[in-house]
């Protein structure tokens, strides 16, 4: 069964419909990646997901019904949000912008060993711990907002354009860390990019969005693979 | 000299009572950019429950604790029934009814209690307090009780999880909800926070101007100016600022104006912050990109 399944997603700022009814669906344990030029409402269908906008149409997670939740009942499921622009709480410290990720389990003590085990994935966090997390640099915003998402434990991780504004190289690295942590921790990841290149090596499935709807999809190989759909949709 | 050393303590005495009174406001300014007018007859209503509980041959402290938890109950309610529903509306629309609030809390404790002026009680022994000679044994135990209070806030606020998210969702509130901070209740939390902080304060500064429905009026426009004054998106500028209004007013009105005018020192600290430096003395300037 599918962790993720989604059916006729319709979503709307105020009066402006931006999604026309999106279907996918993500396996337990997998990648898979929405692509989509400019304004096709990638980062719209992520936020619907969380309820961030208004939305119609069915989500389910793990076989429950979840659209119409409130955003913090969405995140208690195990569904973290890395947002675009990251969400940093620019006055509060790294470590207090982790341990609020960690703001809702229950485990209080697990949650050293967590911190401890995300610094051995982002060393740069812990030398930066007692800093106020508005003056990191934006690679490491990002990788705090990724970190600050896992601590949270999630089953699911939506993650909006984590390559926004990073040099390929610091891209190259968080993209070979999330690989590890989709490995090594069986989280699910829900990749919205730009970035088509980067996110179809590191996504199992894909999805093509145009305009509020999806228009192909496929493995990830497959697409990658396509030089008409590279051309045509990707545009590399 | 003398005499001037000892309007200086009065002054840090009530000093506290404002700063108290201030961080409340301060505390609801941040989560909501709302200034609370209703803050002191909330106080003072608290003030009047605690009247009743000491009354009806309830202990002191017992009926101080009771009515602090009262407070905090009645700050999460006033939120939950009156402020929740307005929330989205304009902001001339909140401040009228934070107007009304202050008119009804005035008019019930009116017609519950009598307008007359009531003795309320000091906890604190007649001899002085740790022979402390220059100041009554009532404002030294408000100055003790205000320095509890502030290390009790602040210790919630920085150790505590509860206390990281409500800072979290003042912050940042759609941050706050995705890593699962119920914003809304973190709110309420805060305005029962700051009406039991209010109550205290209603209750240290009611053995010196009695007990009557008005008697926060003139407390709230020396806690809005020391508020305005430190900074109001500064807790520990409220707090200074509380200090410096109090022995402000003390000294100015006992040497300089005259008690009859002492309230127009409030005034004159409004207008002149906001006249000058508008962030206040230790308040951060937003600059806005454009």
């Amino acid at each position: 069964m599918a962790l993720l399944d989604v059916k006729g997603l319709h979503a709307a700022y105020g009066p402006t419909r931006v999604l026309h009814g999106i279907d996918f669906s993500l396996d337990p344990g997998s990648i898979t990646t929405l692509l989509g030029a400019n304004g096709a409402g990638k980062t719209t269908t992520l936020r619907a997901l969380c309820s961030m906008v208004r939305t119609q149409g069915e989500v389910k997670f793990d076989g429950q019904r979840i659209d119409g939740r409130a955003t913090e009942d969405v995140v208690r499921l195990g569904i973290a949000h890395v947002p675009d622009g990251r969400g940093t709480f620019a006055n509060f410290t790294t470590e207090e912008n982790l341990r609020l990720g960690a703001y809702t389990r229950k485990d209080r003590n697990a949650i050293p060993a967590d911190l401890e085990r995300i610094y051995g994935y982002f060393p740069r966090l812990k030398e930066r711990r007692e800093q106020q997390a508005g003056t990191l640099s934006g690679g490491e915003q990002q990788m705090l907002a990724v970190s600050r998402a896992l601590m949270l434990r999630p089953r699911l991780l939506l993650l909006d354009e984590p390559s926004f504004g990073l040099a390929p190289l610091v891209v190259k690295e968080l993209f070979g860390i999330l690989r590890t942590i989709n490995q090594r921790e069986k989280v699910s990841m829900l990749l919205v990019e730009q970035n088509a290149s980067m996110a179809l090596e590191l996504a199992d499935r894909a999805y093509l969005i145009e305009t509020g709807r999806v228009v192909l999809s496929g493995s990830a190989s497959d697409i990658r693979g396509n030089d008409a759909v590279r051309r045509s949709y990707l545009g590399y | 000299m003398e005499a001037l050393l000892h309007q200086v303590l009065a002054g840090l005495a009530t000093g506290g009572i404002y700063a108290s009174l201030a961080l409340a406001l301060v505390m609801i300014y941040q989560a909501t950019h709302l200034v609370n007018f209703a803050q002191g007859e909330m106080a003072m209503f608290c003030t009047y429950i605690a009247w009743s509980l000491v009354n009806a041959g309830m202990p002191y402290w017992g009926a101080f604790f009771l009515t602090v938890l009262i407070a905090f109950a009645l700050g999460v309610l006033i939120e939950r029934l009156v402020i929740r529903p307005v929330q989205n509306a304009p902001v001339l629309g909140i401040v009228v009814v934070f107007i009304g609030l202050l008119v009804i809390l005035y008019s019930i404790a009116g017609w519950i209690y009598s307008y007359t002026i009531k003795t309320f009680p000091s906890p604190f022994p007649a001899e002085p307090l740790f022979g402390i000679r220059y100041m009554s044994p009532h404002q030294v135990g408000a100055i003790g009780i205000t320095f509890v209070v502030l290390l009790l806030l602040y210790a919630f606020f920085r150790f505590t999880p509860l206390g990281l998210a409500m800072r979290a969702a003042a912050q940042n509130p759609v941050s706050a909800r995705l890593v699962g901070i119920r914003v809304g209740w973190m709110l309420a939390l805060g305005w029962g926070l700051a009406s039991a902080i209010g109550s205290i304060a209603g209750m240290m500064v009611a053995p010196i101007v009695y007990l009557d429905p008005g008697m926060m009026g003139g407390v709230l426009l020396y806690a809005f100016a020391a508020a305005l004054l430190g900074g109001i998106e500064n807790p520990w500028g409220a707090v200074a600022g509380g200090f410096i209004v109090g022995v402000a007013e003390n000294v100015l009105g006992s040497f300089v104006i005259g008690n009859e005018l002492k309230l127009a020192v409030a005034l004159v600290l409004i207008v002149g912050v906001l006249l000058v430096k508008p962030s206040g003395i230790f308040g951060k300037v937003h600059v806005v990109r454009v």
